[in-house]
């Protein structure tokens, strides 16, 4: 009540406070997200080293290799089986102070979450990207834009597509194509990769039309135009798997929204008033229900990402999925903290994005009773 | 209790749940029934492949699919010595033995391969065996002498020799009708592997089994190590109820005591809840389960642990907090208080029970999550190391490229029975919903 009050006495006053709680609302989510990604990240590093258990096996490793490299060196050859043994021993010693091995794990961890944190990921053990740079960050960065394409397409494809339909759809309700839309729902219990894995069979196999996998056709096309089709071509099968399997839920939740919302006795009251279904439906259904349908939007883009681990490998797609799948199969820690830590940004980004949504959507926010 | 009796009753209304109903109830008969006839022990001993499967064809078809094709592919033959008309000739220090095999070959391919186990229980020298095949138009092949050991697999398929002199491979030639052009035709008939054996002890005695490798076999087919697929189809079944079943109960349960605790103590405890949900919401958990199975364990146990301990502070506690707030400072709960309950027996007996019937539809909805979740890890060769599972299958086909060389079945049937599996839980959880939601149902 205050709120309103205030903007209409003094407009400039009110948004100038509007402006600081929001700018106080977003600093502090910020700060608490901040601390969420440092604490997850830190339990990734916990898990990933296995507690400081996985040091134990690389200064076994670090023994093993200085040990066979001191043996096959004709250089050494003529030192007395002492020597050779200080010799070993202090190499050892050298890389395991590289390393930094001799400080307590507890110690390293801290220093790895910062590392992590400022994104400075360190290292990769084996694997190398395309362009040859053992920086985990440019072998992870390489294959950033691949997975926010497929994704980032096959999302706004599902979000446009599934809103627009509920509408028509809650308009209609109770006919054939409402009750078969929703008869269709529970298909959603099958990830995208499950249709994925049928969508290969059928059009890369029995009617061979399309790739099976794979981003671009080998050798890569010359020029853009034709470089773009084969991209589309490529990206057929995944970003209709990923339709199939999450289009008919989505359309389920929001048009049972829509039917909620559009029992309120504001939206009656408008019918009453005789306002044309159109602007009902943009202004009395659609602005009360915009918060739910982000936040399941939302939502539905963190479970892509984490899903996209199989489809990314069903479909050969070379993204971020395949390459933590690769560095599982390479035992590659750092690329495999790294995957985690930008996939712990990513999420904290999303997150944060939606609670700007919201309070720029919720007006309690604003006045800070949210 | 009432009204979750009284919309279990609802159930009957509402045919898509019946479906499902149907589904479950069918796959947990099949579970214990796989359970009964296939023991835990037996079917990882099965599963872990080896001598148990060498009677059976690598990469056959499942039999039905070849009859709906009406291909006529052939099964795999056994002929047993032990079946077989032996005759035998004594001498001083040994004897002569003629061991003729014989069965009928009327199909409508070739079969995948030929084998011959021989047995012989000599106690120190080896017994000579001379391979004759014969043909059904009176063709007589010399395939050889043998002096086997105890236990010997002669591979004809992989006789070079006799794939040169026959222009063919074995499998292939030995069944061929007579004619050097165009691509080989089936001779139908009765053919016969004799074998002339001379052993050079008295008691000593030979047994044979020929085993002529169908390309189709069973319900389920066969995979590249000649198992079965029908084992690891049926024991997916009890593995995938039993994960989805534990790992739903296990995270929702805790999920709710820890929420209506954090809900009914507030403060601190609410507070400290609320980060950790949030952190949890930050952890990918596919990422973590890929490093759990690469750096700690496959079991498919250990993976169940995990799932549930990332779990229990998930994004559900939110919605629950939401819907137990109202629910504290309901009059009953004062009443609860007032004759002196303790706090828990007010968040189990009061609080709890009332918000269950809006979660048992996300909770038969969350299973086949669950499910798929197994076996998505088991595609990524995360699998369980010994249990037999739908995910393994799927993923065994995988790495041998099943749809590549066209064997579709190998994929198709897991695939298939997950699809039940999550269509039923689905079907069931959404009807559930509609039931248990009034909100819905009135429109």
């Amino acid at each position: 009540m205050t709120a309103r009050d205030g903007a209409i006495t003094a407009p400039a006053r009110g948004f100038l406070r509007d402006l600081r709680r929001l700018s106080v609302f977003t600093a502090k989510r910020l700060a608490a997200l901040f601390l969420t990604v440092l604490v997850g990240v830190y339990l990734t590093i916990l898990i990933a080293n296995m507690g400081g258990q996985v040091d134990e096996l690389r200064m076994v490793q670090i023994q093993s290799t200085i040990a066979e490299q001191v043996r096959a060196d004709p250089a050494f050859f003529d030192l007395s089986p002492q020597e050779r043994n200080e010799l070993i021993q202090r190499q050892v010693q050298l890389e395991v102070e590289r390393l930094r091995l001799d400080q307590p794990f507890i110690v390293r961890s801290v220093d790895y979450l910062q590392q992590a944190i400022r994104l400075d990921l360190g290292r990769s053990e084996h694997m190398h990207s395309d362009r040859g740079a053992r920086e985990v960050y440019w072998i992870i960065v390489e294959r950033l834009p691949a997975t926010l394409l497929l994704f980032g397409t096959a999302n706004l494809l599902v979000f446009f597509a599934s809103v627009f339909i509920a509408l028509g759809l809650s308009r209609r309700y109770g006919s054939a194509l409402d009750r078969s839309v929703i008869a269709l729902a529970p298909s959603s219990a099958a990830p995208g990769w499950f249709y994925g894995i049928f969508l290969i069979l059928l059009f890369a196999f029995v009617i061979p039309i399309l790739p099976a996998g794979g981003m671009v056709d080998v050798p890569p096309p010359e020029g853009t135009l034709a470089y773009a089709a084969s991209l589309l071509r490529h990206m057929l099968l995944p970003v209709t798997a990923m339709f199939i399997s999450t289009i008919f839920i989505s359309i389920y939740s929001w048009r049972t929204f829509f039917l909620i919302h559009s029992s309120e006795d504001y939206v009656e009251m408008a019918r009453a008033k005789g306002l044309p279904s159109r602007l009902i439906e943009r202004r009395y259904v659609l602005r009360p229900t915009l918060s739910p349908i982000i936040t399941s939007f939302a939502l539905m883009l963190i479970g892509l990402w984490s899903g996209a681990i199989i489809l990314e490998q069903v479909f050969n797609w070379p993204g971020l999925g395949t390459l933590l799948f690769q560095a599982i199969g390479h035992r590659d820690t750092p690329v495999i903290i790294g995957t985690v830590v930008i996939f712990a940004y990513l999420l904290a980004i999303t997150v944060f994005l939606l609670d700007i949504l919201y309070a720029l959507l919720d007006p309690r926010v604003r006045v800070g009773t949210g | 209790m009432r009204p979750l009796l009284e919309g279990l009753r609802r159930i009957g209304r509402y045919p898509s749940a019946l479906v499902g109903l149907a589904i479950i109830l069918a796959l947990v008969g099949t579970a214990v029934f796989t359970v009964v006839t296939i023991p835990y022990g037996q079917a990882l001993e099965l599963w872990r492949g080896g001598e148990t499967w060498r009677m059976h064809p690598v990469n056959a078809r499942p039999a039905w699919v070849d009859r709906i094709a009406g291909n006529n592919l052939p099964q795999t033959i056994i002929v047993s010595s032990d079946d077989a008309p032996i005759t035998e000739e004594p001498f001083v220090g040994g004897k002569r033995l003629r061991i003729p095999l014989e069965f009928d070959f009327d199909y409508g391919g070739f079969p995948s391969e030929l084998n011959l186990f021989l047995t012989s229980s000599h106690a120190e020298r080896e017994p000579f065996v001379r391979l004759t095949w014969e043909t059904p138009d009176g063709r007589q092949l010399n395939l050889g002498g043998r002096r086997p050991a105890r236990e010997e697999r002669v591979s004809i398929s992989q006789d070079w020799e006799l794939e040169r002199r026959l222009g063919r491979v074995p499998h292939v030639g030995l069944f061929a009708a007579p004619g050097d052009d165009g691509p080989p035709e089936v001779l139908d008939g009765r053919y016969r592997l004799v074998l002339d054996a001379i052993t050079f002890e008295e008691d000593a005695r030979i047994g044979a089994d020929l085993v002529v490798y169908g390309r189709v076999h069973g319900l389920a087919g066969t995979d590249h190590q000649r198992r079965d697929l029908m084992v690891a189809l049926l024991w997916g079944i009890p593995v995938a109820l039993a994960f989805g079943l534990i790992a739903a109960v296990g995270t929702t349960v805790t999920t709710l005591v820890i929420a209506a605790a954090g809900v009914w103590y507030g403060g601190w405890v609410d507070a400290v809840i609320q980060r950790l949900t949030e952190v949890n919401i930050i952890l990918p958990m596919l990422p973590i389960l890929v490093m759990v199975g690469t750096l700690y364990s496959t079991s498919i146990w250990v993976m169940l642990g995990v799932v549930i301990a990332l779990g229990i502070f998930s994004a559900g506690i939110k919605m629950y907090r939401a819907m137990l707030l109202p629910i504290r400072e309901s009059p009953y709960i004062e009443a609860a208080r007032a004759y002196g309950a303790g706090n828990a027996r007010i968040i189990l007996r009061y609080m709890i029970p009332r918000i269950l019937p809006v979660l048992i539809p996300t909770f038969v909805t969350l299973i086949p999550t669950f499910v798929f979740l197994e076996a998505s890890l088991a595609l990524l060769g995360l699998g369980d190391p010994v249990l037999p599972t739908w995910g393994k299958v799927m993923n065994d086909a995988q790495t041998q490229s099943a749809l590549y060389h066209g064997f579709y079945y190998w994929v198709l049937s897991p695939a298939a029975l997950l699809m039940l599996t999550g269509l039923g839980f689905a079907m069931l959880g959404f009807a559930l919903d509609r039931i248990f939601n009034p909100r819905l149902r009135t429109m």
